[in-house]
């Protein structure tokens, strides 16, 4: 459903077919998986059984001894590690750390952290030959949950680990005068006076929140092929959301420049913030310069569960404080986040995030990156923000409930407005967030009633910032008429399709005139990740840029043909080049000329924009409760939303429709389950408990489309927004169907149960 | 995956002596949805498989009026709830039948390999417990029958010596004025394992209760026959007190452990709640009211 708005584009807004769908949905697509290459080993990684063990010894003797294995590594194969920053775009990690998360040094921080690796001739012999490698540990204490890390004596993890004060969300500052053992790091997010904001309250409300361990669950494993060549170049091809991220970890971790590294981006079958960092990569590369031979490395699934970053299971503790008519005076919040075994966890969005619909003129948000003896944490979906929206959004219904105010209407009395100042002091221009509060007000579903028993209806609100970063492009044009565009931007959400409607926008032709295709990375200029809901926004104005420099070309070559001076030429919007004298090219016209006046026209543009416009949300959701199971069925879901420009709405719509699942899954039935010891068990889909097509409803969509400033087609991020909201939209429904406030997710059956029998 | 041998057999006969020569690490492959992941996951030594596909009496499937149902061991769940025979008479089974895995798996899986693999949480089990089925198991010293009750032993133990292993599962026929239903409780709604699983049957004479079987799944070392839920049904009709009774003492019997799927508290009180939706189906059926498997 898409709300009417002014509609002046030709290909912007329309729904054709994405360039790569026929390939995909006939298995043609190459994969990582598909990768084979003559002479190639298959490359396996042996995991610590413990949560937290010192490495005594590894001896691969027998390993090596079986026949068709040829190397085994350790981290004793990669160059030495110093402590430097490099910047993911998301999250922040040191050199130091992210190479011993690839693989352990001399202590195993989790339960499937990576300690040796092999290859062999065949995928058979290198499991086999797994079991062969011993490795001698000494068990050490695990440290499991926020409470635990940051208690007074709590052992350390990295002991000489001190509390860093954050001078901003990615800037870390000296040393904290309060160190708390385990926490890598403290921000404080201020402004106004919240001690006078709290004075000025006649109601003040304080709750706590939990949320679990949730892995983005992705269908592709990672994966990565290396093949380091006798001139001592290294080509791999993986699946990623950045290959120049993974060219420059790669460079950094294997202490190559990076003009030695070219990586091959295969497609991509999900990614969600987890295929930035690198993970087994390294490995192969390691492996094919020790044997000389390609060496290919794909994880089973227990391993993309139990090695891979998900994200941070989460405390966060807000207070509120109002006037009795609900405008809010006062916000506060308390958030620890695990980061797992090395910092980096995305508490700093949370806490950036959680208020940000909302005018308080007084806040304070004091967030901690705690280490503990879990998987490190990588970007998931709008890092950080859902579980801080849970504990606000569930906050603000328990509020809308004291004052017997409507929940939306609460809402809407507090509404952030263009001017409004966010946490971080940074005031808001030209948001949609009103717009999406009375789209929601306005939509059947809010409108309709809610009939039967056990039944309740929940609704929350989401902000998500969104990133710019770079983008190169370019695009050439074909004798035929055609342009072909050359991306750096993996296609993870239909990007190709999004990027070639806005080129093709730009040119005035047809999107079938566009054929698109992603590049490695020596063939196009530095792009950052396919993530932070940028990549449609920052390329789309990089291909937007490529597509103006073909128009002043194609007006300079008319002008030459025509004999005219080039001001007197005129690119239209309609594809249609005119000059003086009624005299006209189309774009297939000129196209078909190039060849005579000067060869062919190419259009180029690197890209940083500014301008990135935030996305709000709000998600109204049904629940059934069955009281005898406390099993939750989501009986009906809508998801409004600010988009910007839908350039294609229905892979807006799918966007959507994924972050809400996502969420759902995060507030029903997703979560690390962990034994005392820090063994995780349940590493398998059966026991991580996505929802299937059978657990959710059909996502209703609505777009709000209040267009971006700062973009040529208005376009804001999407794809990230849809997962804040609906942790607490469930919740708040499960409330009203029950009774019950559940302030630990997933609020399984099992969890739900103990809340809706009598105590025991 | 392990490093194994595959060998197909034709008969009764050949299968016997296959698995007697592999020894204790000689398995039966049915549709293999639990050897072949035990085997690729190493959760189990298997140095042989001997598949029984092609012994006509494993994939047999005969429903003959009033002689009740002989089910080949590898008989395919598609294939059973595919046949009008068994939909009509057994509809317990196919409340089984129809959910164990997706569609996928259900082209390959069989309740003998279900009963075989002994699974504490089998959704087969129950069903056929509270049928009466029994086992024929065939092996190097011949044919004998072992009532599916009797079967499952722990955990991934039964009762199959060396060389043994089950032809086929025959169910007796539905006696007049009886139903049957089977019922579990998964977090999803598909592809999950049974946090609890009921079969309950009835039957009838004049309005009373003569029979009544009460088996609970995952929620004890095997499938359990709750024979106090029995006592509380039989020689009487069948009331909301007599459900409650019956609910009640399949929580009293029940010995659950707390795991990753559930807790002893949860699967306690759901052992009860199966126990009485299951009853009212069963009731529903003797009474030749459509209750369908899966609403």
């Amino acid at each position: 459903m898409v709300a009417p708005a002014k509609k002046p584009y030709r290909v912007v807004g329309s729904r054709p077919v994405r360039p790569d769908g026929t390939d995909k949905v006939t298995g043609r697509a190459n994969y990582g998986a598909d990768i084979r290459l003559p002479g190639m080993l298959y490359g396996r990684v042996l995991r610590s059984p413990h949560a937290h063990a010192r490495i005594v010894r590894i001896d691969a003797a027998k390993a090596l001894a079986l026949p068709g294995v040829k190397a085994v590594i350790t981290q004793a194969d990669f160059p030495a590690a110093e402590d430097a920053i490099t910047d993911l775009g998301e999250t922040a990690s040191n050199l130091k750390w992210l190479v011993d998360n690839v693989l352990a040094s001399d202590r195993a921080l989790y339960h499937g952290h990576a300690v040796a690796a092999l290859a062999a001739t065949d995928p058979h012999v290198a499991e086999d030959a797994l079991a062969l490698i011993e490795v001698e540990y000494e068990e050490l204490p695990p440290v499991l949950s926020v409470h635990e890390a940051m208690a007074e004596g709590a052992p350390r993890v990295h002991p000489n680990m001190h509390t860093v004060e954050m001078l901003a969300r990615f800037s870390p500052g000296p040393r904290s005068e309060h160190d708390i053992p385990n926490a890598a790091s403290h921000l404080r997010l201020e402004i106004g006076d919240l001690d006078q904001g709290f004075a000025e309250a006649e109601v003040v409300i304080e709750r706590e929140y939990e949320t679990g361990t949730a892995h983005q669950g992705y269908i592709e494993p990672h994966n990565g092929t290396a093949l380091w060549n006798e001139s001592g170049e290294l080509t791999v091809w993986l699946s990623t959301q950045g290959p120049f991220m993974m060219r420059d970890q790669l460079a950094r971790v294997l202490k190559l420049p990076v003009s030695k590294i070219r990586v091959i981006p295969m497609e991509i079958g999900g990614g969600f913030g987890g295929k930035i960092p690198v993970y087994m990569e390294p490995m192969a590369a390691v492996l094919s310069k020790k044997t000389g031979r390609p060496v290919k490395m794909i994880m089973q699934r227990d391993e993309v569960l139990f090695g891979t970053g998900p994200t941070s299971a989460t405390y966060v503790r807000v207070k509120l404080g109002a006037k009795r008519d609900g405008t809010l005076t006062a916000a506060e919040a308390y958030l620890a986040y695990e980061a797992g075994a090395y910092p980096g966890s995305p508490v700093g969005a949370g806490g950036m995030c959680m208020f940000s619909p909302y005018s308080v003129p007084n806040q304070r948000a004091d967030c901690y990156d705690v280490i503990v003896n879990k998987p490190k944490v990588s970007a998931y979906r709008a890092p950080g923000a859902p579980a801080g929206s849970f504990a606000m959004e569930s906050t603000l219904d328990e509020l809308a409930e004291q004052l017997d105010i409507d929940p939306l209407e609460l809402r809407q009395r507090n509404a952030a407005v263009d001017g409004t100042r966010r946490i971080d002091g940074a005031a808001f221009q030209s948001i949609g967030n009103e717009a999406v509060m009375r789209a929601a007000a306005e939509s059947p579903h809010w409108n309709s009633e809610l009939q039967g028993e056990n039944r309740g209806r929940g609704i929350a609100m989401g902000y998500w910032g969104n990133g710019g970063l770079e983008s190169s492009a370019y695009a050439t044009v074909n004798r035929d008429g055609t342009v072909g565009l050359v991306l750096g931007s993996v296609d993870i959400g239909g990007q190709r399709a999004a990027l070639a409607m806005q080129i093709a926008e730009t040119l005035g032709i047809d999107y079938e005139q566009v054929k698109p295709i992603v590049v490695d990375t020596d063939s196009i200029g530095f792009t950052a990740v396919t993530g932070g809901s940028r990549t449609t926004f920052a390329t789309g104005w990089a291909v937007h840029e490529a597509g103006l420099e073909i128009r002043r070309e194609l007006e300079a070559r008319a002008a030459r043909i025509w004999e005219v001076d080039a001001s007197l030429v005129h690119y239209d919007d309609d594809g249609v080049i005119r000059g003086p004298e009624d005299r006209s090219f189309t774009f297939r016209e000129i196209a078909g000329q190039l060849h005579r006046t000067g060869g062919t026209v190419q259009g180029k543009a690197d890209v940083m924009p500014e301008g990135t416009g935030p996305a709000f949300a709000c998600h109204i959701v049904d629940v059934e409760v069955d009281p005898d199971t406390a099993k939750v069925e989501v009986l009906r879901y809508t998801a409004i939303q600010d988009v910007g420009t839908a350039i294609h709405p229905d892979y807006v719509e799918g966007q959507i429709q994924g972050g809400a699942v996502q969420g759902i899954g995060m507030a029903l039935t997703e979560e690390y389950v962990y034994d005392d010891q820090g063994r995780l068990r349940n590493a398998s889909l059966l026991d991580y408990r996505m929802p299937t097509t059978l657990d959710v409803p059909q996502i209703d969509t609505i777009l709000v489309e209040e267009p971006n400033p700062g973009h040529p087609y208005g376009v804001r991020g999407v794809g990230e927004v849809p997962i804040v909201p609906p942790l607490a939209a469930v919740a708040n429904a499960i409330h009203q169907a029950t009774g019950v406030r559940t302030r630990r997710l997933p609020a399984s059956p099992r969890v739900l149960l103990e809340e809706l029998l009598p105590e025991e | 995956m392990q490093d194994l041998r595959y060998a197909r057999a034709s008969s009764v006969a050949e299968a016997a002596r296959l698995l007697a020569d592999g020894g204790p690490t000689a398995r039966v492959l049915a549709g293999g949805t639990d050897v072949i992941v035990q085997a690729r996951e190493r959760t189990r030594q298997i140095t042989l498989f001997v598949d029984i596909k092609g012994i006509p009496e494993a994939v047999d499937l005969r429903a003959a009026n009033g002689e009740g149902l002989t089910l080949g061991a590898a008989t395919p769940c598609h294939q059973i709830y595919g046949d009008a025979a068994v939909t009509s008479s057994y509809p317990a089974l196919i409340d089984a039948a129809s959910l164990i895995g997706g569609t996928a798996i259900q082209g390959r899986a069989s309740f003998g390999g279900n009963l075989c693999n002994s699974s504490p949480a089998a959704d087969g089990v129950p069903p056929l417990i509270a049928l009466g089925a029994s086992a024929l198991i065939a092996g190097p010293g011949g044919e004998r029958r072992v009532p599916v009750a009797r079967f499952t032993t722990g955990p991934g133990q039964n009762v199959l010596e060396e060389g043994e292993f089950v032809v086929a599962l025959e169910v007796p026929a539905p006696a007049p004025a009886s139903g049957a239903r089977f019922l579990r409780f998964i977090p999803r709604n598909e592809m999950d394992i049974a946090v609890v699983n009921v079969a309950s049957s009835l039957r009838f004479d004049g309005g009373e209760v003569v029979e009544a079987c009460v088996v609970v799944g995952a929620a004890a070392p095997t499938a359990l026959v709750v024979e106090a839920a029995g006592e509380a049904l039989v020689g009487s009709p069948l009331s909301e007190e007599s459900i409650a009774a019956a609910a009640a003492a399949a929580r009293d019997a029940v010995r659950p452990i707390d795991d990753m799927r559930g807790s002893i508290r949860q699967r306690r009180h759901l052992a009860g709640v199966l126990t009485e939706r299951t009853l009212r189906d069963a009731a529903r059926r003797a009474r030749g009211e459509e209750v369908v498997s899966h609403p």
